[in-house]
């Protein structure tokens, strides 16, 4: 009898306990506090060439503010695939990290669920004011005319890489500045044996950011100053040509880059089956590679005509880590206090250094680490002739539709179809329409 | 009627009962019917929270405009009506015919990849029926596809299928000559048939288990008496073999055919977040349309379809082939 009864009060206990669960989860209400002001935990990007890479940056770093504030961070490096799904989990739960890095070209989209702390000026007097970040890494935290929903961590841009041994056996002396220039030197490798240029073709993100940079050389805009998609303009349908005819009609990219994704590109660059490669910040890659830093060169990614600069001279976007705090965390001046430490000079010089990016923090940029071969292109185009992506919450919906229209174009091209500006049109429109309405 | 008789005598044994038992019972006989449904309703609880709620929560948020703006807090998330089901099946709208073109690529799919995964499986199970040397090996080694983790087995494939390094194109164009050409697998049209190649490649050992299974329990007197008879191997297959695995089959046939419809491992191994427009399974397609374009709602409005169609299909084969079953032993 009494094990009946004790069986039956476990059961309802335990009832009792599923229903409360039940009702109790999911509400994510409710700003940050300081409930527990010792512990932090921060989801870091991958920005070496492995998570066990950046564990070993980022720890010494960490135990460093540990013993400056006495406050233990908990790190967990993210892998890129999963990151922006963790964040949305968390967001949804409510249940997330304190600090956290995210693409910069999302900062929109997360601005928009409301779900990251809002600098507005008196957070940003916590970390030392606004005008310590360079504006084009400020340009890329959020919707204009709102309060920034992140704090540029780490800048890079596109350059223009090129293999000296195959510019040499090309008889190319001086690299190209222009996109007439470039197909014109990629035929020449083209000649040699080697291919002109590397491509991801199946990767969306990559290809939004060069039909990006080309729309704004022939002065087109994918989204209108409301915010409304407009793909389908003659810029717009111009630049993607242009892009993928690199590979239909110049044939300087080979076909077998329209199925690339995972980096391929790089490695046939650091193979020296590749003459040149158009990526942000590939330094690093490279070493990782097993290429020597001897072996390539660098300079400012092609423009139409002239010289980089602003508007139509654009040859970069504004690529780059931006670090955001969770709204729902339990220590909002300890988090506070982390961002003031990853953005002071002498972290943003040693990080920076370490990933081969450059700071977007003015006072550490002066640093000679950041005028070297690998980073003085990036640092000038960064300051110069970089865009910020459209900051709109429809940015990855934007990613997705028109980095997938690139990605298809490319396969036609590979299978033997003709590219024509209609068809590029009609990619483009099905990729508007399939955007959320409006 | 006549059966009212017995359980008005049980009834009646309580009344025979000395009356001054009752009181103290009646509490008793509450605790005696109530324990089993107390004991019963961790259980019951736990069933509605782990796939009643989530599945009602999945029909509700179909209902709203779930966009990045609300998932901080789905309460706040304006209902849409019918909003996201009448932007999915309206077939002259972009995202409706992307999600019509999906669905068809799906049913061929799966009608091709079942077949051949039953027809492999049953062939091979038939084979290997006869007792010779090296049969266990052959069983276990036809069984490894179906043992091995999906994504390492998967991502082999889509190493094989690259167009400059992989397997596929050494040996079809390199050493056959067969195409002019290297192909491209994993980009445009030919991204069908590679899937669909892993999928049978994936699926087929699970039919030759069931179907080997299915055949143990065939009596052998059957097939000696067909061969007195004069029945050849073609014959016996067809009049023993086949009738007999008929409940197996038709378990089977049903679970392959549920597993390839709704599968998401494969085509997202094999082509990334977003599939070539040939291969587009609709997990997949579902899955872009949710969580790559923060559009929750839309996504839920279209598993829920995608789950009103599974019942129809599953309740009418279910009713189907059992109806035809009944007939077929009377």
């Amino acid at each position: 009898m009494r094990t009946i009864r004790a069986a039956a009060i476990g059961a309802a206990t335990l009832s009792l306990a599923l229903a409360a669960t039940a009702c109790g989860g999911g509400s994510a209400s409710g700003g940050g506090s300081n409930d527990s002001p010792k512990t932090l935990t921060y989801w870091a990007s991958n920005q070496g060439a492995s998570i066990s890479v950046d564990e070993k940056v980022l720890q010494p770093e960490l135990d460093k503010f540990e013993k400056q504030t006495g406050i233990k961070v908990k790190l967990e490096v993210v892998p890129w695939a999963d990151l922006l799904n963790r964040i949305l989990t968390a967001t949804t739960s409510g249940q997330g990290p304190d600090v956290m890095n995210i693409g910069n070209s999302w900062s929109a989209s997360l601005q928009a669920t409301g779900a990251l702390l809002p600098w507005d000026a008196a957070n940003f007097s916590k970390i030392g004011g606004k005008d310590r970040f360079v504006d084009s890494a400020l340009g890329s935290t959020g919707v204009p005319g709102k309060d920034p929903a992140a704090v540029p961590l780490y800048s890079m841009s596109y350059a223009l890489y090129y293999n000296k041994q195959a510019f040499a056996d090309a008889g190319i002396t001086k690299p190209p500045a222009t996109w007439d220039e470039l197909v014109v030197d990629g035929k020449k490798i083209e000649g040699t044996g080697r291919n002109g240029l590397g491509a991801e073709g199946s990767n969306l993100s990559n290809n939004i950011h060069q039909v990006f940079v080309l729309a704004k050389q022939h002065g087109a805009e994918f989204f209108t100053a409301d915010g409304r998609p407009s793909f389908t303009s003659d810029g717009a349908v111009t630049a993607v040509k242009q892009y993928v005819d690199l590979m239909a009609k110049d044939k300087i990219v080979n076909q077998s880059n329209a199925e690339y994704a995972q980096n391929q590109s790089l490695s046939d660059f650091a193979k020296g089956k590749t003459g040149m490669v158009l990526w942000q910040t590939a330094s690093a890659t490279f070493k990782s590679l097993g290429m020597k830093d001897s072996d390539w060169g660098v300079t400012a990614a092609p423009v139409q005509s002239g010289a980089p600069g602003t508007g139509a001279q654009t040859n970069s976007m504004v690529a780059g880590i931006n670090m955001a705090v969770f709204k729902n965390t339990h220590n909002l001046d300890g988090a506070a206090q982390f961002v003031k430490f990853m953005t002071s000079d002498e972290e943003q010089k040693l990080l920076n250094t370490t990933y081969g990016s450059i700071p977007p923090v003015k006072s550490a940029q002066s640093d000679p680490a950041f005028n070297s071969q690998a980073t003085a292109v990036l640092r000038q185009t960064l300051t110069s002739s970089a865009q910020a992506l459209p900051q709109v919450p429809d940015e990855s919906q934007f990613e997705t539709a028109v980095g997938t229209a690139v990605k298809d174009l490319f396969a036609d091209t590979a299978a033997g179809r003709t590219v024509t500006t209609e068809s590029v049109k009609a990619k483009l429109q099905k990729a508007q329409q399939q955007m959320p309405a409006k | 009627m006549t059966t009212t008789a017995p359980p008005a005598g049980t009834r009646s044994v309580p009344e025979h009962s000395p009356g001054a038992a009752r009181g103290p019972r009646r509490p008793g006989r509450i605790r005696r019917i109530g324990l089993p449904y107390l004991l019963l309703l961790p259980a019951l609880l736990l069933e509605l929270l782990v796939h009643l709620v989530p599945m009602v929560i999945g029909v509700a948020m179909s209902f709203k405009e779930l966009t990045q703006f609300y998932i901080r807090d789905w309460s706040t998330a304006p209902w849409s009506g019918t909003g996201n089901y009448r932007l999915a099946v309206d077939f002259h709208g972009a995202v409706g015919e992307a999600l019509l073109h999906s669905f068809l690529v799906t049913v061929v799919f799966t009608l091709l990849s079942v077949s051949l995964c039953w027809l492999i499986g049953t062939t091979a199970a038939l084979y290997l029926q006869d007792n010779f040397r090296g049969r266990g090996v052959l069983r276990t080694i036809f069984l490894v596809p179906y043992a091995l983790p999906v994504y390492a087995a998967v991502i082999t494939w889509a190493f094989m299928f690259q167009h400059d390094n992989g397997l596929v194109n050494h040996v079809l164009h390199d050493q056959l000559h067969l195409t002019d050409k290297p192909s491209f697998w994993l980009i445009g049209d030919n991204s069908f048939y590679a899937l669909l190649i892993v999928s049978v490649w994936k699926g087929w050992p699970f039919a030759f288990l069931i179907v080997m299974a299915g055949l143990q329990n065939i009596p052998k007197e059957l097939y000696e008496a067909a061969a007195l008879d004069g029945a050849g191997m073609l014959q016996q297959i067809r009049r023993i073999t086949l009738p007999s695995l008929r409940p197996v089959n038709q378990v089977l046939v049903l679970v392959l055919f549920l597993w390839t419809f709704n599968d998401f491992n494969t085509p997202y191994v094999l082509f990334g977040k977003s599939a070539p427009a040939a291969a587009d399974l609709i997990s997949i397609h579902i899955y872009q349309s949710s969580f790559v374009t923060w559009n929750f709602g839309t996504g839920s409005a279209m598993s829920v379809l995608l789950l009103l169609f599974l019942l129809i299909v599953t309740g009418g084969y279910l009713l189907l082939t059992s109806r035809g079953r009944k007939t077929a032993d009377v």
